[in-house]
């Protein structure tokens, strides 16, 4: 792919302004978009054509296909909210998930994933979920309610019970490891 | 603002203000909105503090009707009909307005980006919406961008008020198009398209829609290119646009630069897939291994860019003197591979050792000074090592969070770190499920109650046994060592062909062996002392460093002894090399007769009676060193790894018990050993480098190589960790043994040059007392006069001990003030505490808070509302399990919370009485009525959002 086909010089520079991705991962990315589906993803990108790949689709990259939220991730940065990602969607995605991405930014997508029910709250049905995803439902009830009031315990400083992106923000941002594990390589 | 214009540029904006309020006139959503604005009183008066709202109110709607007056005044064409003074009023309100609704655009454009950023997804119908609207916009010609975020119904009005002003400031920004500008409105023009410059900047740090992004990025684009052009009229008008060009320019080369940069990191893929199959903390290694391969590049940058090069280059060649040429008695073996093998022969007489370099001052065309740049650079490698091994840690600081207290938010980190999103292997996952829920289960289990020891003596024993028995260990391998390298020097008197290879290279030998065989031990013993899994790997961490810096000094000293001797061997030597030429010149003014002129002794440089030179004997220790750990490094995961995979995985085939997940099975990639053995060896290479300038040469090799080589090796022979402790923010923990290695490995180089006298006749610093004399000699040569005044003051002890004694000073001022603030930190902190603790309880206990408080007031006729505590305390606890089903309502901990903290609550609710006094006491229900109708609960603080008052009874 000569990248003069695929993009033009400005959409490229458009796009290094809006992501943290240097010319060559953009294309890099654009290839890996265009792997999963090389018959729907027409190699010109200048006409800016209307292509949605479905969540199957992205769900099945190696990059996702173990991570027990991938489904959250797809969802959170797709523009219909199902997963089914445009080629923006999809440097979106992994832009906020770069090793570049601030803190700030990170966290507040990270608050948008683990918010299940998309109410901008963190509530306690959100934390069971998140729990039980992350421990594959080895968790007794009992367990799960404690891990979730210890939860809200720590992090809720408004005290309404759940968490607001403000309580969950201030949380993470001192997590020692966030940024470590909140981050795609690809 | 007052202008001075004549009436042409009067009329001339007029007409570009109308031609936008024609514009906007034929939109009609706009004027829609301008006259909803109209209607609604403005918030925006609050940036101007002189006029109250409904002047400026004024203004703004004279502003928006001026537009169609001047339009009839246009048609008359200057007539003037108006008074000046009028015009002139206007004007300078319609510019107020303009700058007041400059102003608030920033502002409500941050906060209502707050605000949409929070309420944002799912709303697409709001954002079709808000599409449509762009496009209106869009129409319109003008470019602000402006941040259009809201998507709210509250949202909307404020929208449609921002938007109104809009039009407002377009047609001040196209009016601004004209010829004569003033200043201020230069100036604002400038502000804005600096603020343009800015949002293009900071673009991709806003959570918006890909599209959104790049929509907002074209306008500001837009925006900028077309009126910078404008402000580049007047007088600065080519140099500003050269300006702009400039920083076009800048900026263009700076992505590329970037681009450059990031082509340039290697082995981004190769960790990226040991990443996904291992997790974070394995692919951790690889990255620290590239940090130090980067490191080490830059180190042989300088060595070999300021010290090797010039000396291959301009330096007298091999065999053109006595240091550089391989002596005659060794001639005949110096080519044999055992020889090369061990540096000795021709190795050791080439530029890899310090003995190889020429005393010369200058040498070459550009009287390159080499002793010196050879002594600077000796220590220059330690002090960019120390620069950049600090700033690392400095930034790994800033970035590994606060760190808070590490108990505050245990639960939290756990659900919502704990998945590394980098995990790209089912396998990995798997363990990464397990251990996950081990953790959780361990701390609940932590949580509820703190097991307590059944036999806490025993295991006491067992901890002073293990540490006995370690220690035991240290001091072995410590005597071990000294022992072998006594012994060596021991060999080394007697003739090289009687000794065997074993005899030869014990030392190293040794060495390894006890780096291979202690740190397994060390596990073996700490099972014993059953830590948990974090701890005890902290313990053998601290185990293996202190093995490792015991042999590291044990070695060091023995090999100073060595020197010593060597020194005393060298004092006989030249002592003799002197008489020897005294003879020779004595003998020469016999023969010949002549006292002067007497050429040097003939004598062919391989045969001139030389000293021992300790450097180079040093630096061959620290090379062999460093070569045999490197062998012995890659045959253990030849044979601990690759072997044991390779068994485990074909005889599985045909053995009685499953050998995958029995006993031998495959290794796992042992991080902190790694690491360690990576900070030692690097340890190493500081000391010799100075001593063998190869040696970093050497490293850069063996560091790229075993890139390669672990890559393969972790990939191909290792299994994912069952259970992964990570020592929390461990990438400062492993830089902070790298800057304690550093200055460990720094104290003996420094202490060598600075007290042991360099070899008379070998390396760069012959024929001098000290080392470090070559820098007087350079401040008394070639620098001038004053210089050399100058530093023999700076060298004053007069001035150097107040100099230390103000740095002493400085650094228990700087403690004591890191200290205040780290006071007022924890004070800060118990105060939120507290304040949180409050509400909760005010939530928690509201209404028995509010009962008790009723009882209290109606039972005290004075209306003092501090109860004493007794009165309190017998009453709350009766209380919430009275009310706990009006606690219904309430969400998560508040009505969760009960069952455990009843008491917490009950204690904590001290600072409770204090919350009515906000609250008039107002009018009450008679008698001791409990939940009353009237006022609302002394907890629900305004604003909450709690909603509803107090259940009733």
């Amino acid at each position: 792919g000569n990248k003069q086909t695929i993009f033009t010089s400005q959409q490229l520079d458009a796009y290094q302004d809006c992501t943290y991705f240097t010319r060559k991962e953009i294309l890099r990315l654009f290839h890996r978009y265009r792997d999963l589906a090389p018959q729907l993803v027409p190699l010109d990108y200048t006409e800016q054509p209307d292509v949605r790949l479905p969540y199957e689709l992205i769900g099945s990259m190696p990059e996702l296909k173990d991570n027990p939220f991938r489904q959250r991730i797809a969802e959170v940065f797709s523009e219909d909210g199902k997963g089914n990602m445009t080629l923006d969607d999809f440097l979106d995605m992994f832009s906020v998930l770069s090793e570049m991405a601030p803190r700030d930014l990170k966290a507040y997508y990270a608050f948008k994933i683990y918010d299940f029910n998309n109410d901008y709250f963190i509530c306690k049905s959100d934390l069971e979920k998140t729990l039980n995803k992350l421990t594959r439902n080895e968790l007794t009830e009992d367990e799960v309610r404690m891990v979730c009031e210890k939860v809200i315990n720590e992090a809720d400083l408004d005290n309404d019970g759940r968490l607001s992106l403000e309580d969950f923000q201030n949380m993470i941002t001192r997590a020692p490891d966030f940024l470590s594990t909140f981050h795609i390589r690809i | 603002m007052p202008r001075k214009r004549n009436d042409i540029a009067i009329t001339m904006d007029e007409v570009g203000m109308d031609i936008d309020a024609e514009y906007d006139s034929g939109n009609d959503v706009d004027t829609k909105r301008k006259a909803r604005g109209r209607n609604k009183p403005k918030p925006a008066a609050r940036g101007k503090k002189a006029k109250p709202a409904d002047s400026v109110d004024e203004s703004e709607e004279e502003e928006e009707e001026a537009p169609r007056k001047r339009k009839t005044r246009k048609k008359k064409q200057e007539s003037e009909e108006d008074s000046e003074e009028e015009q002139k009023g206007r004007r300078k309100r319609g510019a107020a307005a303009r700058k007041k609704a400059a102003k608030n655009d920033d502002s409500e454009e941050e906060s209502e980006e707050e605000k949409g950023n929070r309420r944002k997804g799912g709303r697409k119908g709001m954002r079709k919406k808000e599409k449509e609207e762009e496009n209106n916009k869009e129409k319109k010609g003008n470019g602000k961008a402006a941040g259009k975020g809201g998507k709210d119904k509250q949202d909307e009005k404020d929208k449609k008020k921002n938007k109104g002003k809009f039009s407002s400031s377009s047609s001040s920004a196209s009016g601004s198009e004209d010829e004569s500008l003033s200043e201020g409105e230069m100036a604002r023009l400038k502000e804005d398209v600096e603020e343009k410059k800015k949002v293009i900047a900071t673009l991709r740090n806003k959570p918006w829609r890909m599209k959104r992004r790049l929509k907002c990025l074209k306008e500001a684009q837009g925006f900028v290119e077309k009126f910078e052009g404008a402000l580049g009229k007047g007088k600065g008008r080519r140099l500003y646009a050269f300006k702009v060009m400039m920083t076009k320019k800048i900026i263009k080369f700076n992505r590329d630069f970037d681009n450059f940069k990031t082509a340039c990191i290697p082995w981004e893929s190769r960790i990226k897939e040991v990443e996904s199959h291992f997790g974070s903390s394995v692919a951790s290694y690889f990255i620290f291994l590239r940090w130090m391969y980067g490191l080490n590049l830059i180190l042989f940058g300088f060595v070999f860019g300021l010290v090797v090069i010039p000396e291959v280059l301009m330096g007298m060649p091999y065999g053109s003197l006595p240091r550089k040429t391989v002596p005659r008695e060794e001639q005949d073996s110096a080519m044999d591979f055992s020889v090369l093998f061990e540096f000795g022969g021709y190795c050791k007489y080439s530029i890899m050792f310090y003995g190889y370099y020429n005393y010369q001052r200058t040498i070459g065309l550009l009287q390159f000074r080499l002793p010196l740049s050879y002594l600077l650079v000796g220590v220059g490698i330690f002090g960019y090592s120390l620069m950049v091994v600090i700033r690392t840690m400095a930034r790994n600081a800033n970035e590994g969070g606060d760190g808070a207290e590490d108990s505050a938010f245990t639960f939290c980190w756990k659900l919502f770190t704990s998945w590394d999103y980098l995990i790209g292997n089912p396998e990995t996952a798997d363990n990464k499920f397990a251990s996950t829920t081990t953790s959780f289960k361990e701390s609940i289990v932590d949580e509820q109650e703190n097991l307590k020891d059944e036999n806490i003596h025993l295991r006491r024993f067992l901890r002073v046994l293990a540490n006995l028995l370690i220690l035991c260990c240290l001091g072995g391998s410590g005597y071990l060592i000294y022992a072998v390298v006594k012994r060596s020097q021991e060999f080394a008197k007697k003739d090289r062909n009687e000794l065997s290879w074993l005899q030869k290279n014990e030392v190293e030998i040794v060495m390894s062996l006890l780096g291979l065989v202690c740190p397994p031990l060390f596990e073996v013993i700490g099972e014993i002392e059953d830590y948990h899994p974090r701890i005890a790997l902290k313990w053998q961490l601290a185990r293996i460093f202190a093995l490792f810096l015991g042999n590291l000094y044990t070695f060091l000293f023995a090999l100073f002894d060595e020197v010593n001797a060597k020194l005393e061997r060298e004092k006989e030597i030249k002592n003799e090399t002197i008489w020897a030429l005294k003879e020779y010149y004595a003998n020469y003014t016999l023969q010949y007769n002549v006292t002067e002129n007497i050429p040097p002794p003939n004598i062919s440089p391989a045969d001139v009676i030389r000293g021992p030179c300790w450097e180079t004997e040093v630096g061959i220790e620290f090379v062999k060193l460093t070569v045999s750990d490197i062998q012995v490094t890659y045959l253990t995961i030849l044979i601990g790894d690759f072997l044991r995979a390779v068994i485990v995985r074909f005889l599985n085939y045909c053995w009685c018990w499953d050998l995958e997940a029995g006993f031998p099975s495959y290794a796992e990639f042992d991080i902190s050993g790694n690491v360690l053995g990576l900070i030692f060896n690097q340890g190493m290479i500081w000391m010799g480098a100075f001593y063998a300038p190869g040696l970093v040469g050497i490293n850069v090799l063996r560091l790229l190589s075993s890139m390669y080589y672990q890559c393969w090796a972790v990939m191909a022979c290792n299994v994912p960790h069952e259970r992964v402790f990570k020592a929390s923010r461990s990438n400062n923990f492993y830089m902070g043994l790298l800057l304690l290695v550093l200055f460990l490995s720094l104290m003996p180089v420094v202490y060598s040059i600075m007290t042991l006298p360099p070899s008379f006749d070998c390396g760069p610093f012959s024929g001098k007392n000290m080392m470090y004399e070559v820098i007087m000699e350079t401040i008394e040569k070639d620098l001038p006069s004053f210089m050399a005044d100058i530093f023999s003051y700076a060298s004053n002890p007069g001035l150097i001990i107040p100099a230390v004694l103000l740095m002493v000073l400085a650094i228990y001022y700087l403690n004591a003030v890191s200290k205040a603030y780290q006071n007022a930190n924890m004070d800060l902190k118990r105060k939120m505490q507290m304040q949180r603790d409050e509400e909760k309880n005010r939530r928690n206990n509201k209404d028995s808070t509010n009962q008790v408080m009723k009882d209290l007031e109606d039972l005290m006729p004075n209306k003092s509302l501090i109860p004493p505590p007794s009165a309190e305390e017998t009453e709350k606890p009766a209380d919430p399990p009275t009310k706990s089903p009006k606690v219904i309502g309430k969400p998560g901990a508040a009505a969760s919370g009960k069952g455990v903290h009843v008491q917490k609550e009950v204690s904590l609710a001290a600072a409770n009485p204090r919350a009515p006094v906000t609250r008039p006491p107002g009018p009450r229900a008679p008698g001791p009525l409990p939940g009353n109708v009237h006022g609302p609960a002394p907890g629900q603080g305004a604003g909450r959002g709690r909603g509803g008052p107090p259940p009733r009874r």
